[in-house]
């Protein structure tokens, strides 16, 4: 339950908006939710609901809508790289291909460990600093500018090691 | 000219219009159809599927003056934008020149369906709405012969997803739309279907639990423009065009939704004619184009193979079927032996002509006849009822509207829902209960009294209106003097009265208050005025107007020392088994049913009733509307109608009565009964033009739902309207009983265990395991969680349920669903037990 | 190099730190108004300035907000910060370097505008930079700068980050609100507009990031001084986010109405590899291509001539094409971006920009045909002028234009239909 762990960060977003309008706050919630285990589960949908007097509907319905919504687990961290014309122009798509060949996966796919899924994704307005990439993991959103296959590698290491010591 | 009217020109049509009229009306109003998907007259318009592109002009006026600058012929000058816009969105204005049909808006329009057809499969040969689908008519009209799409590039979805057991959704053919998810928001407040996902991939979703959790769901199929939303009854059933359609009323609830019914021959049914689905049927008057999923869904009872189809009597202490001939005789001979103590019991289900001939024959044998049911109010309807040229359609600002003691809801879906969209308009919606029902959400003032107390809470509200001053001891709780206020100084008020929490007593007493305030606030004699009371029986208000009314003492007692009971469309032994002790043992019992019901077990001689899908009839509804109900199927087995069974006894007997015809039937009545002085059944069939006009020939609204074309019915005049003063009067409250401990109440909801009801496949799943519901308190001093069984006693009998806690509920009240068998027609004391779980469960 | 006005952390990397930006004449603007001046004469000085708004549309900030339906309140501000054209970049770097310059922008307009509430609309991806604005805001609450009171005076005032969830269509103003309502992201119908029903159903300004943080030294230094910069009609600096082949890709503040020629050879630095340019996106996948010319490079980037030239300045996102390009490609990419991006609630967008994208993959794959491109046009044309918001327009610009400029690049790919 989101409350237990999250009751005063939970009225901290509700205290944003009007009472009357108190839906606003289904995207911060869902946020919220998708932080616990990295996608929006079914009784975070009605728990979301229920705090906010909606139908079940209206929330989940969201989370096909956005796209840094997730209905289902995926890895630990997903990679999106840009790969939309800026940063194509400046051999995004290139690099995206190198990334998934060290990975060892397609795009879309979640390495076999089960710490990367690797996405493709439209603009992520930093396009003077491609190839880049952002990682949605534990904690939020990190954009990793200016890539190289080698940096990106030594990130990858980095991520794989912490998570061992931890 | 008004100045509220303007004049503007269309296709070459000079017409005038309300000013503010949205352009799709207005051309319509003038005979020219704007090809529409989105949008429906019932509904905001959302301009999104642009299906309505039209060319409009606007005259260029002076900056200053504000006058229409004039060309050298001193016509006005028209500008045409650069974009052709939607006609659903435009409110149109005076001097203006569109074009709907002309080659510009034509090519926009052609646009638009090349593209919905892209990825529309074209499976209109084996598509439920193929015959009577918007898009086919406009892909004749506009589509091109071949598609530039390429065939592969076609977007592929799930052909069949279940939104609920009750309406499935075929994702190809959805065309985006957004009809049935805006049905459910903005119409019915059930906001359990939207959008996912989006672009070319935006889908329609639902997470409620159960699936498509709305008692109104079956309404987006008929409005779906295409074949997106079926039912799951008519899915793949039958082609629209191998259906008859018989109009008809539903029977169960007092609104008197008109409906059609579609019929068809069945192979599987040995080529007999079977209902195959129910529609709406247009009448703005009394359900628009709306019917609930009771209305839409509970019909296969008519057509259940448990139906009596032979007459029976008793030989032997077995029933055995026999011939009609037969059965009357044996039917008249025990009315002659035994008839001397005759008492005469009908359900508020049958037909005006069946009670009157029911009256007819109970008097002619000296008997006594009455209504199975408790609530009163009959007579008061008769007296103030609602005046004529009603329509809750037409409340709004200035009006008040007051609920009290009724979850309407679950009593009387349709009206619920017009008293909704009344507040919504902004009537002042009032809601008098002992407890939270969904209506509050819509109401100015809610008015929360204790379970029973309904009738001083009124008496509260017209001391405040009228100042007498030996009622201000019932002024107690909050809003009554705010509801007094806002009754008082309506323009319009409508009250709505029910019995939940009531005993015959006190509902006595609550219909005497109710009838005392709106006579003393002036809402009795005149339209949009007057007293609705929310009957659980369809044609209760028919039953009061054939003269048949409630029994003054508890049945059980009328029933002692009785020697012959003759039951028509009621089951008093399955309402209440308890019910065969107090009969005597040897009074003679005739049934008239549908169905074997423990009343059958009970009974000398039974005769199989027809259902209303089999024959005609009229039924009055509680706004007081009469209204006509066709045959659509033939008879099942050699069951008659009610009014000719009891025709056919009475002759045996020598009660002389109409049996030919029950439009025969009807013209006595006429004759005999004052309020019905003008009904006929050719004013029944009168028809009146509807706005908006759905389900005719135009495109402008394609869907499902049926014109009226049999007859809108013809609302009743009340003695108020027609001069005659309503002397209010009301009783003072008896002293309550003190210490009763708990008090069990029953309460309606819409998908009961009734006989209606439960042959309903379809609605099994919704109808559930009744719950005892009781407030936190109790819970808590029992150490009852949500789900625990408690064993309840009521009247000598033990029953048990699983326990539900609502926090609304205040301590020493439980509520149970109405149903049959349990014996709990009205408010009483009862006792409650938690049952210990079973070791086994315990372990679990 | 012109004065910089919104990019004061070039000048003073520091001033994302509160005191730097005060030391710097921060919350000069705020307090010369608060109190001291009227809301209407703030509107009135900012409709003096000539300033427009710098998310797309280019329409002019103050008479925007002199539509507010007067008397009814509260009144909302909401900024958009959904940045999320393709090549866009600015509003990033203006919150991430120059914050406070935009909060003060933010505090002028709820006072111009009697709105006691804002939300910044922040697309998802930004979550850091919303986390480092939300601390920011405290900041500025426990120093006074927002809360009740304001200076003393009758002005309330309070700041809220809002994070969208990745969907290009919120940067619409309309889909902007839906999606702040807690709902799907799709434009509303028009009437009525934000300034009249917006956020809650309250009379609302939408404004854009770099528009807002121009507010501050409009108001310090006046309106003569704004117009002074920039043309006639398109007055002030604009950012200009310049992107792909180019030597020295960023944000470049700079003068309206300076050429794509300054821009991008002696801000940029010009082509790589020694490369010919071909052609420039000058608003992102939004707007036609400009086939590059020197008639073109030497066009002023301003509303009005880039319009003339046959394009829209839009949000100034300056995508640079070398002759390496293949323009068809180019049409592929904007054409998978559309289709990815369209809402769905209106058939012309939904269909065409699936329909534009589905043709664009077979010519790519090698499987169009030459019939493609008049499908392709007449596809394209029948999504114009149709749709209930800009994004169907924006969705065949670049593709029609490609067409138009380069059929070549486009032929190389084709097929006779067989
Ligand atoms: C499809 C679409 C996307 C848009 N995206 C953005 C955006 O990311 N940021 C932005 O500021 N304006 C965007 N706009 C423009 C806004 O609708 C709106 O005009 C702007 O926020 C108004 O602010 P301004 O007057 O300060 O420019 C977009 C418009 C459309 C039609
Ligand atoms: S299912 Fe029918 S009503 Fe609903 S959006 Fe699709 S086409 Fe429209
Ligand atoms: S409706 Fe989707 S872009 Fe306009």
């Amino acid at each position: 339950m989101l409350q237990d762990n999250h009751a005063t960060e939970i009225a901290q977003i509700l205290e944003r908006y009007p009472q009357a309008s108190k839906r606003a706050a289904v995207m911060p919630l869902l946020f919220l939710a998708q932080r616990e285990v990295g996608f929006i589960s079914r009784d975070a949908i009605n728990e979301i609901a229920g705090l906010l007097d909606l139908d079940p509907t209206d929330v989940g319905s969201l989370i096909g809508y956005y796209t840094l919504f997730y209905d289902k687990p995926g890895g630990k961290y997903r990679i999106q790289i840009c790969t939309d014309l800026p940063c194509a122009l400046r051999g995004a798509e290139k690099f995206s291909h190198e990334v998934c060949e060290m990975l060892n996966i397609q795009v879309g796919e979640t390495t076999e460990d089960g710490f990367f899924t690797l996405e493709e994704v439209m603009c992520l307005a930093a396009c003077d600093r491609a190839p880049l990439f952002q990682v949605q993991g534990k904690g939020g959103i990190q954009y990793h500018e200016n890539m190289t296959l080698e940096s990106t590698t030594a990130f990858i290491e980095s991520i794989r090691e912490q998570d061992a010591n931890e | 000219m008004s100045s509220s009217q303007v004049k503007l020109m269309i296709d070459g049509n000079t017409l005038e219009a309300p000013r503010g009229m949205l352009l799709v009306d207005a051309a319509l109003r003038a005979g020219i159809d704007v090809p529409v998907f989105c949008y429906h007259p019932k509904m905001e318009p959302v301009g999104m599927c642009r299906m309505c592109l039209v060319e409009i002009g606007r005259p260029s006026r002076d900056r200053q003056s504000g006058e229409f600058l004039l060309d050298e012929n001193d016509q006005p000058i028209i500008n045409f934008g650069p974009n052709l816009e939607t006609a659903c969105t435009t409110r149109i204005d005076e001097g203006w020149v569109v074009y709907i049909n002309s080659e510009r808006a034509l090519e926009g329009q052609k646009q638009i369906v090349e593209f919905l057809l892209t990825s529309h499969p074209l499976d209109c040969p084996v598509c439920d709405k193929g015959g009577e689908c918007p898009l086919q008519d406009l892909t004749m009209l506009h589509g091109p012969g071949i598609s530039r799409f390429s065939f592969h590039d076609k977007m592929n979805s799930l052909k069949r997803v279940a939104l609920g057991e009750l309406i499935i959704l075929d994702r190809e053919r959805c065309i985006q739309c957004a009809r049935c998810i805006r049905f459910q928001e903005e119409i019915v407040d059930d906001p359990v279907i939207e959008f996912s996902n989006r672009g070319r991939s935006l889908e329609i979703v639902t997470f409620s639990e159960p699936g498509f959790d709305s008692y109104f769901s079956g309404n987006t199929t008929d409005i779906c423009p295409v074949g997106a939303l079926t039912t799951s009854d008519f899915r793949f059933g039958s082609r629209p065009w191998e259906l008859n359609a018989a109009a008809s009323i539903c029977p169960h609830c007092p609104v008197g939704c008109n409906i059609i019914l579609n019929t068809r021959r069945e192979v599987k049914m040995g080529g007999s004619e079977i209902v195959k689905r129910v529609l709406p049927r247009q009448n703005e008057m009394i359900n628009e184009i709306w019917i609930c999923d009771k209305g839409r869904f509970a019909y296969s009872y008519a057509m259940d193979s448990e139906r009596l189809s032979q007459p029976m009597i008793r030989v032997g202490g077995e029933l055995e079927e026999t011939s009609w001939d037969n059965a009357l005789k044996v039917a008249a001979e025990g009315l002659k032996q035994s008839g001397a103590n005759l008492l005469g019991l009908a359900g508020g289900r049958a037909s005006n002509e069946d009670l009157y001939n029911f009256k007819q024959l109970i008097q002619g044998l000296d008997g006594v006849s009455m209504l199975n049911d408790f609530m009163a109010g009959g007579k008061q309807n008769q007296q103030i009822g609602l005046g004529p040229g009603s329509n809750l359609g037409d409340l709004g600002v200035g009006d008040a509207i007051v609920v009290i003691a009724s979850d309407l809801l679950e009593e009387a879906p349709i009206w619920w829902l017009r008293v909704k969209q009344a507040a919504e308009r902004g009537a002042k919606l009032i809601v008098a209960n002992a407890r939270f029902t969904k209506l509050e959400k819509y109401s100015a003032h809610t008015v929360r009294y204790s379970f029973g107390d309904a009738p001083e809470t009124v008496l509260g509200m017209l001391h405040y209106v009228t100042g007498d001053s030996s009622l201000n001891k019932y002024a107690k709780v909050d809003g009554q003097e705010e509801s007094a206020r806002i009754i008082k100084e309506a323009t319009n008020a409508v009250l709505f009265m029910g019995s939940e929490g009531s005993d015959s007593e006190s509902s006595k007493r609550l219909v005497q208050a109710c009838g005392s305030l709106l006579a003393a606030t002036e809402h009795i004699g005149k339209a949009n005025n007057g007293l609705i009371p929310v009957w659980l029986k369809n044609n209760t208000q028919g039953a009061w107007d054939m003269g048949l009314t409630p029994p003054e003492k508890h049945l059980a007692e009328e029933f002692r020392d009785r020697t012959a009971l003759y039951l028509m469309a009621c089951d008093p032994f399955g309402d209440n088994p308890e019910m065969l002790q107090e009969l005597p043992q040897d009074a003679f019992v005739i049934v008239q049913e549908l169905f074997h019901t423990p009343s059958v077990d009970r009974a000398d001689v039974v005769f199989p009733a027809q259902s209303f899908i089999e024959r005609d009839g009229t039924l009055t509804s509680g706004e007081r509307v009469v209204q006509l109900f066709y045959p659509a199927v033939s008879p099942h087995g050699e069951s008659l109608p009610d009014w000719k069974i009891l025709a056919r006894i009475g002759a045996l007997l020598g009660v002389a009565m109409e049996s030919t015809s029950a439009a025969g039937v009807m013209n006595r009545i006429a004759e005999d009964i004052e309020d019905y002085g003008e009904i006929h059944y050719r004013e029944l069939m009168n028809r009146e033009d509807q706005w908006p006009p759905v389900g005719g020939k135009q495109i402008y609204f394609g869907g499902t739902a049926y014109e009226n074309s049999q007859g809108i019915g013809i609302r009743l005049s009340s003695r108020a309207q027609r001069g005659e003063a309503y002397e209010p009067v009301w009783k003072e409250s008896p002293k309550k009983p003190k210490g009763e401990g708990i008090r069990i109440v029953p309460i309606v909801k819409l998908y009961d265990q009734g006989t209606t009801v439960l042959p309903s496949l379809l609605l099994a799943q919704r109808i559930g395991q009744p719950e005892l519901v009781i407030g936190q308190e109790d819970a808590d001093r029992l150490l009852l969680q949500n789900g625990a069984q408690v064993e309840v006693q009521w009247n000598g009998t033990a029953h048990q349920f699983p326990v539900a806690i609502d926090n609304d509920i205040p301590e020493g009240i439980v509520l149970l669903p109405r149903n049959r068998q349990l014996g709990l027609e009205m408010p009483m004391a009862c006792n409650l037990t938690p049952v210990k779980p079973t070791s086994k469960e315990k372990g679990e | 190099m012109s004065e910089l006005i919104l990019f004061r952390h070039l000048d003073i990397p520091d001033i994302n730190d509160l005191d730097v930006y005060l030391a710097n004449g921060g919350f000069k603007g705020l307090r010369e108004i608060v109190g001291k001046k009227s809301p209407q004469e703030v509107v009135d000085i900012v409709k003096a300035s000539g300033l427009r708004g710098r998310g797309g549309a280019g329409f002019p900030t103050g008479v925007k907000w002199s539509f507010l339906t007067p008397d009814v309140f509260p009144r909302y501000v909401v900024i958009n910060a959904d940045e999320s054209e393709p090549g866009a970049f600015k509003d990033r770097e203006i919150m991430e370097r120059n914050p406070y310059q935009l909060l003060e922008g933010i505090a002028i307009c709820c006072y111009a505008a009697q709105a006691q509430t804002a939300y910044i609309y922040c697309r998802g991806e930004f979550w850091d930079l919303a986390k480092e604005l939300d601390e920011k805001i405290a900041e500025l609450k426990d120093r006074g700068f927002l809360g009740k009171k304001l200076f003393g005076e009758k002005f309330d005032l309070e700041i809220y980050i809002h994070v969208g969830a990745g969907a290009y269509i919120c940067g619409e103003e309309t889909a902007l609100l839906e999606s702040l309502e807690g709902k799907l992201g799709m434009p509303r119908l028009r009437p009525p507009f934000p300034a009249a029903e917006g956020l809650f159903a309250k009379p609302t300004v939408v404004n854009n990031v770099e528009t807002l943080a121009n507010l501050p030294p409009i108001i310090t230094r006046g309106a003569d001084w704004f117009r002074s910069i920039g043309t006639e009609k398109s007055s002030g600096t604009k950012i200009f986010s310049l992107s792909g082949h180019i030597a020295k890709p960023g944000n470049y503040e700079l003068p309206l109405g300076t050429s794509f020629r300054e821009l991008i050879y002696d801000n940029g630095n010009g082509i790589p590899n020694g490369n010919a340019i071909k052609a420039i996106l000058p608003a992102g996948a939004s707007a036609p291509l400009l086939p590059a010319s020197e008639e073109i490079l030497d066009t002023g980037m301003d509303y009005e001539s880039v319009s003339k030239a046959g394009s829209q300045l839009g949000s100034a996102s300056i995508i640079v094409m070398d002759e390496t390009v293949d323009i068809s490609w180019v049409a592929y990419k904007t054409t998978k971006f559309f289709n990815h991006e369209s809402c769905g609630k209106c058939t012309p967008c939904r269909e065409g920009t699936y329909w534009m994208f589905n043709v664009m993959q077979h010519i790519k794959n090698g499987e169009g045909t030459f019939d493609d491109l008049a499908t392709l046009n007449s596809v394209a044309e029948s999504i114009v002028g149709k749709c209930l918001c800009a994004l169907g327009d924006f969705s065949t610009m670049a593709l029609t234009s490609g067409i138009e400029y380069f059929q070549e690049d486009f032929n190389a790919h084709l097929r006779e239909k067989v």
